[in-house]
């Protein structure tokens, strides 16, 4: 079982390269994979590339940013759902179950309300993420009860709950003409509005919690035993709980604050990754990042170039994936059970 | 006894009306807006007060009106009671009419007993608009100088506009969001002037309401003249690299719309955007409407905003700036 993980992980690999070949291509203006190679000869052997100036901007600084975001994002969510899953010891889990999206949505929400800038509005949505789960962590350890994770996870979704309201308050209140129509469209997620200067404060904090989680890859395996048990093992539980859901939460607020809310990539992925590869988290975070930034590539990909309007990547992705989900969960239920 | 007479609202719904209209309920913001601009004093409130940098362009008292709510549209937030406290002579909702629209409109016409009449939002039949709300209030002769208005202002400019040759009428492209990639399908009422003008809407080959673009199709559209209603967007464009190849941007068509105290563009839909068709058409056809927009901004404040604009107002209207 243990020696199947290497054509899993090529497996993975494969998909994301597909992927990015396919992403490069498309588009809606004319500018393809062509011209991306001629540019980069052109670099290497320091001589010119006869590609048009504007398909050089195409290229570098709309569809190339993009593209870059998408693998990000969708890399960072899968990665943050494999850890809580593992975590949470639970298949349903997603990375928005303690919060951070509904905080990241109320903090984009009250950016855009008070007409702030895009940056800014940015990092409410990053802020928001990071204190709702804050707040969730908090409470659910001031409640000292038998079973912390439940009374975590019960917490996430009560306080979730109450997010999602203050985010239907702040639309309820807001300019139904100006601001209503933006906060709609950012709820649906999507990375058409990316531009190269998203991609450092993207990239930081998705860099930093992606190296926690994978220097935790050893101790995260025995996290999936029940809490006496990984405790009997020498395991800091406490601590290591915190680490992971601090690591996950930073990955995921910093993909919300960019591309706004993307279901599914979080939840089908860890178990896509988890039926290549098995349960050993030191191979499956890197299979669930590549195939997640694979499969997110490849939605965003279908998104802006099916119609010459862009399609809500939330909308896209759960078309795609509740029927994808359906169809493991009748084949998968051996794994998890 | 008041004798009623019967009119006909624009759905065709046969309606009885008091014979002295003095207070009317808005149902939406376009109606609150037209009703306003005809007559303040039947107003009974907005459906939602207007901003107080709005409120600097209006008559005095026109901000002290109450929010009343919406009784149609996205949300229901008028409070029934409310209404029947507030004793409307008339209820008055302007805007799409539809099946949706008419049973609505039925249904709180037999609750509360009060006539409520569906007037046609177009942006073309704004005129015919005014007339209706005229006879609806018994108020005939003051609704002709508002139609007459409209109906002058929209032949003088649609007249010069269809002269235009179909190559000089310019590709628009128009900008919404942030970060200006939210924008008006063919037919939508976001580009209804634009499109009324006879420009050529970049995104008008998919038929349907808002949506988000693309750089990369906005770059395939290479659009002309870009109209928005984003300063932070209009400052931000000229100096983005990745818009620079646009062609409206290499020229320096990119128009920032008024929006105080309503836009002029789109929104709300009402006959704010009668004093934009003069800004639009200048923004499009330079050479053609070589009017200076600020004596017209002036005259059409006073006689449908009820206010007199200084100088310095009329540039920080027509600045876009808000």
């Amino acid at each position: 079982m243990a020696r199947s993980s290497a054509p899993g992980f090529l497996i993975a690999f494969a998909v994301l390269i597909a992927a990015l070949l396919l992403a490069f291509t498309v588009g809606r203006y004319p500018a393809g994979l062509g011209d991306l190679f001629a540019l980069i000869a052109a670099k290497l052997t320091g001589g010119t590339a006869h590609v048009a100036p504007a398909a050089v901007d195409v290229l570098l600084q709309v569809r190339g940013p993009r593209v870059v975001a998408a693998v990000l994002v969708g890399a960072a969510l899968a990665v943050a759902g494999t850890a809580f899953q593992g975590l949470f010891r639970n298949p349903l889990v997603s990375p928005d179950l303690l919060g951070a999206s509904s905080g990241a949505a109320l903090g984009a929400v009250l950016g855009i309300y008070f007409s702030l800038g895009v940056f800014a509005i940015e990092a409410c949505a990053f802020a928001g993420g990071l204190a709702a789960v804050g707040a969730v962590y908090l409470i659910g350890s001031v409640m000292r009860a038998r079973d912390p994770i439940l009374v975590l996870v019960l917490t996430g979704v009560v306080i979730g709950a109450l997010l999602g309201s203050a985010v239907g308050l702040v639309k309820y209140v807001a300019d139904p003409y100006n601001q209503l129509p933006a906060i709609t469209f950012w709820l649906l997620g999507s990375l058409a509005a990316i531009t190269a200067s998203d991609l450092l404060p993207l990239f930081g904090p998705i860099a930093l919690g992606a190296l926690v989680l994978v220097a935790l890859r050893w101790r995260m395996n025995v996290m999936s035993l029940p809490d006496e048990e990984a405790r009997a093992l020498g395991v800091p539980t406490t601590a290591l709980r915190v680490a992971i859901i601090a690591a996950a939460t930073l990955v995921t607020s910093a993909s919300v604050a960019a591309a706004g809310i993307i279901g599914w990539v979080g939840l089908v992925v860890p178990h896509i990754a988890r039926t290549l590869v098995g349960p050993d988290f030191a191979r499956l975070l890197p299979t669930a990042a590549l195939l997640g930034g694979g499969f997110l590539l490849a939605i965003d990909t279908l998104a802006r170039t099916v119609t010459a309007t862009e399609i809500p990547l939330g909308i896209l992705t759960a078309f795609l994936g509740t029927p994808f989900f359906i169809w493991l969960l009748a084949g998968m239920s051996k794994t998890w059970s | 006894m008041a004798q009623a007479a019967t009119a006909t609202d624009d759905a065709g719904r046969t309606i009885t009306i008091p014979d002295k209209v003095a207070h009317v309920f808005a149902a939406g913001p376009p109606a609150s807006i037209l009703i306003y601009t005809f007559a303040p004093e039947l107003l009974l409130g907005w459906t939602r007060r207007p901003a107080a940098k709005s409120c600097e362009f209006l008559g005095p008292g026109a901000c002290d009106k109450p929010d009343v709510g919406r009784l149609t549209g996205r949300g229901n937030t008028t409070n029934l009671e409310v209404l029947l406290k507030l004793k409307p002579d008339l209820i008055l909702d302007v805007g799409t009419i539809n099946a949706t629209y008419i049973s609505l409109a039925n249904r709180v016409q037999e609750q509360t007993g009060i006539p409520y009449a569906l007037l046609d939002g177009r942006f073309a039949a704004v005129a015919a608009t005014y007339r209706k709300l005229g006879e609806l209030t018994h108020r005939q002769s003051v609704a002709e100088t508002f139609a007459s208005y409209a109906d002058k202002t929209i032949t003088t400019i649609k007249g010069r506009a269809d002269k235009i040759a179909p190559d000089q009428r310019p590709g628009v492209y128009y900008a919404r969001g942030p970060r200006g990639l939210e924008t008006g399908l063919g037919g939508s009422i976001n580009v209804e002037t634009i499109e009324f003008l006879g420009a050529r809407n970049v995104a008008g080959g998919q038929r349907g309401g808002m949506a988000t673009v693309s750089v990369e199709q906005v770059l395939t559209w290479n659009p002309d003249v870009i109209i928005t209603i984003e300063p932070d967007f209009a400052a931000a464009v000229r100096n983005e690299p990745v818009w620079a190849p646009i062609k409206a941007v290499q020229t320096g068509r990119i128009y920032l719309s008024p929006t105080l105290p309503f836009g002029w563009v789109d929104f709300p839909p009402s006959v704010n955007r009668l004093i934009g068709l003069w800004w639009l058409a200048k923004a499009l056809y330079p050479d053609q409407f070589p009017e200076d927009l600020r004596p017209i901004t002036r005259d059409f404040y006073q006689r449908f905003y009820h206010f007199d604009l200084t100088d310095a107002q009329i540039a920080r209207v027509l600045s876009g700036q808000h």
